[in-house]
């Protein structure tokens, strides 16, 4: 297939599995301050600073109140990773490929921007959060349920799942990173009843909850990171995930002539290897933000060797044809 | 309420309706179904068709605009009907014009016999912006030039059709025939199959097969892409829509390079070559070592590698000299030429304006004329003379005494009217007919087409540009 069509199937994805994580984020901030004590704006700002941006968001708006935080990762077009951005991406990409795609993931996929970009929808946002945000991650799961149901598993169906498989991989490692950020200047809670009701919103963000009860029952954090980092058959636990975009790669690849390893696959085959032989204790021991930042490299790394593997492919031209 | 009583045909032929505000033959069920339907109905039908549109993503860009703006292209619910002795008579006419027009550029382009025995004027042709040098001595795969053609049609109050433009480059809006005849079908099903209207479904099929027509006789399955400017060009939905439907790549200038004298996509599994292109970019834009050195759309190297008979294009480059709004004027002289027959259909009289007898009463009569520039397209560049002020047609007249040769000029022609819906009324809008014709192993004429209709009540011009919509047509 098309270096380009793979790359706008890819992106496509990853920016619709990115929007839904975006409100991912906001339902286990909601889902927190149902139970807690109201301290203004203080559990508002661990959102802004894991995205990295809070140099713009300062810049933009005045106080880290639901309002803004809300607005600024949802709404704000100039902010490139916020919902309605990433939707506008997903779409300007599946619009270049349309003809790749069925046309019921065009679209629902048309249908949900438009929806999001119509600011009669906004005010909803605020005044009915839960379900606002819910609805964004259902129309997410039915795009994926329409790609599973709708496309032919090849080529471009692989390029679609590794890419949604890599940033949920990401994503997941960003939630563990907010009950981080959240919880270790207050060392002392931990294992007290708040600090279980929180560890139950990260599950519940992750739709982990009910799984995570069948497995381990208990909810301590040790065993709430090892599942969501390491649980084998939980479709969002970073190992499941990263197993998943390997196979996929191996897919992509075992259409092609050649037998060599490339960067991509050595890359994603050693992480999986790792994640294979770690488990919770090596990363308590190195210190879980560590760790997780260590991941999201990783993981980077791996998306930036498989843009030069298959997107951006240079021809070897010789000078006499290529230029006059 | 939707009934038609009321309606009034005006001092124009009416598609629909006959002077005396009967329906035409063809057009009974559909007048009797809508006058049938309660009171607001029909809008309520159009708002869902609309929607449907905008769902589908079915929009066009408008340029002069932010980049990306997109809008539906307005479609109105009332078909246009032709009845099947008229489209005989139009099939016939655009087979004997396209065959004559395709003789015309492989003539002109090598022999120029007709050149020779001073038909056409040497100097019109070889002034033109659109003939290629470039393609001189050169004879496309088949022999053919215009694979895809859209003819601009319109029908006189005499009830007559006369061509109005050809449009050999790159013909749009065959996509909207389809897209408008799925809407349809679902909104007067039952109308629609009792008055047995011809399909149109069938026209990927024989785009497709005139493409694998042009590829080499050894390629036993030829790799065909449609070759787009990107997501920003207006067409780019019908692009999208037509390499989905043949199933074929839809390629932009970027994803195709030439190596070793062949043109090749790049793939994720390395280059993977090109037999045929159905092109999407005009001439100008398609290769930046031959035309226009700053297009960034086009593939360095293409019209080397198709001169050099490795690649197939359609339509072949060069055909915009055939369509070149002056040359016009000559088309049936040239169909006489090459055919020894007479048009089957009648152009528009036309006054060239580099002729100093008829620019001298174009000039005298700008304020009943339509004046044309020679190459552009989409409404742009032209005069309407009845409509405009006296400060538009003097800014003209300059122009036109500035650059004779560019301009042509045509009386304005009263276009039919179709009944279409205005908020709860209908009333009668101006309309033209774009059919599609397809050269391959033979002439194809799509029995339909894209039917344009000026939405704004008394204005002649259909472009969608320019505030035009467009309707169904139904051919029996």
């Amino acid at each position: 297939m098309l270096s380009r069509v793979a790359n706008s199937i890819y992106w496509m994805c990853r920016y619709i599995e990115r929007a839904e994580n975006v409100a991912r984020f906001i339902s286990v901030n909601l889902n927190l301050l149902l139970d807690l004590p109201s301290e203004g704006g203080k559990h508002w700002e661990p959102l802004v600073l894991i995205t990295g941006d809070q140099e713009y968001f300062e810049e933009q708006y005045r106080q880290y109140s639901k309002e803004a935080v809300i607005s600024f990762l949802t709404f704000d077009r100039r902010y490139f990773n916020s919902i309605v951005s990433c939707l506008a991406a997903a779409r300007e990409n599946a619009r270049s490929i349309r003809e790749i795609i069925s046309s019921e993931m065009w679209e629902h996929l048309n249908t949900f921007y438009l929806e999001m970009a119509d600011p009669r929808y906004h005010p909803m946002a605020l005044q009915d959060p839960h379900k606002f945000f819910r609805i964004i991650q259902m129309r997410s799961h039915l795009f994926t349920g329409l790609m599973d149901s709708t496309m032919s598993h090849g080529e471009a169906w692989n390029f679609a799942r590794m890419g949604m498989m890599l940033e949920r991989a990401d994503k997941t490692s960003r939630i563990l990173d907010v009950k981080y950020f959240m919880l270790l200047p207050q060392a002392d809670l931990v294992n007290t009843p708040i600090d279980n009701i929180q560890w139950t919103a990260v599950l519940k963000s992750a739709s982990a909850f009910e799984m995570y009860r069948k497995e381990h029952h208990l909810i301590t954090p040790r065993m709430v990171a090892s599942f969501l980092v390491f649980d084998t058959h939980f479709p969002r636990s970073i190992r499941h995930c990263v197993n998943k975009a390997q196979v996929c790669l191996e897919r992509i690849m075992n259409g092609a002539a050649s037998g060599a390893i490339n960067p991509a696959e050595k890359l994603l085959g050693r992480l999986k290897a790792d994640l294979e032989y770690t488990d919770i204790d090596d990363v308590i021991a190195q210190g879980m933000h560590e760790y997780l930042d260590n991941l999201q490299t990783r993981l980077n790394r791996i998306d930036t060797a498989v843009g030069t593997t298959f997107f951006n492919i240079k021809p070897l031209v010789s000078a006499a044809s290529g230029q006059q | 309420m939707q009934s038609f009583a009321g309606y009034d045909p005006g001092d124009f032929y009416d598609e629909l309706i006959a002077p005396d505000g009967t329906p035409r033959p063809g057009a009974q069920l559909l007048i009797d179904k809508i006058a049938s339907l309660p009171p607001g109905d029909l809008a309520m039908r159009q708002r869902a068709a609309e929607a449907l549109l905008l769902k589908m993503g079915i929009t066009f860009n408008v340029y002069g605009r932010d980049e990306g703006t997109e809008k539906i292209f307005p479609f109105d619910l009332i078909p246009r009907i032709v009845p099947a002795a008229d489209w005989a008579q139009i099939e016939a006419g655009l087979k004997q014009r396209i065959f004559a027009l395709n003789e015309f550029l492989q003539d002109i382009y090598n022999d120029k016999k007709i050149l020779k025995d001073k038909v056409v004027p040497e100097d019109l042709i070889l002034s033109s912006r659109t003939y290629r040098k470039e393609c001189e001595g050169f004879t496309p795969p088949r022999r053919i030039w215009c694979h895809v053609t859209g003819t601009d049609l319109v029908r006189d109050r005499d009830g007559r059709f006369y061509v109005l433009e050809d449009n050999l480059r790159c013909p749009s809006g065959v996509s909207y025939v389809l897209e408008n005849r799925q809407v349809l079908k679902r909104t007067f099903p039952q109308v629609f199959e009792a008055s047995k209207v011809r399909p149109v479904d069938d026209y990927p099929n024989k785009l497709l097969e005139m493409l694998e027509y042009l590829a080499p006789d050894h390629v036993a399955k030829p790799t065909i892409g449609v070759l787009t400017p990107g997501i920003y060009n207006s067409a780019y939905f019908e692009h999208s829509f037509l390499s989905q439907q043949m199933g074929v790549e839809l390629v932009e200038g970027q994803d195709l390079v030439v190596a070793d004298g062949c043109v090749h996509m790049l793939t994720t599994k390395g280059l993977k070559r090109v037999d045929v292109l159905y092109r999407r970019i005009d001439d100008d834009f398609i290769d930046p070592e031959v035309f226009r050195p700053d297009s960034l759309l086009g593939v360095p190297g293409l019209i080397g590698a198709y001169k050099a008979g490795r690649i197939a294009m359609a339509n072949a480059p060069g055909t915009g000299i055939a369509d070149d709004k002056v040359i016009y004027a000559y088309v049936p002289k040239i169909i006489t030429y090459y055919t020894g027959e007479e048009p089957i259909l009648p152009n528009v009289p036309t006054y060239i304006c580099r002729d100093d007898a008829d620019r001298a009463y174009v000039l005298a009569h700008l304020d009943q004329l339509v004046v044309k520039a020679a190459n552009e397209s989409g409404g742009y560049g032209m005069l309407v003379g009845p409509h405009a002020t006296q400060a538009e047609r003097d800014a003209f007249a300059e122009k036109i005494k500035a650059e004779p040769r560019n301009y042509m000029a045509q009386p304005t022609i009263s276009l039919s009217r179709v009944p279409t819906i205005v908020g709860d009324r209908i009333e009668g809008r101006h309309v033209d007919l774009r059919p599609y014709v397809l050269f391959g192993r033979e002439i194809y004429v799509l029995p339909g087409g894209l039917t344009r209709v000026a939405l704004t009540r008394g204005s002649l011009v259909v472009n969608s540009s320019q505030g035009g919509g467009s309707k169904d047509t139904w051919v029996l």
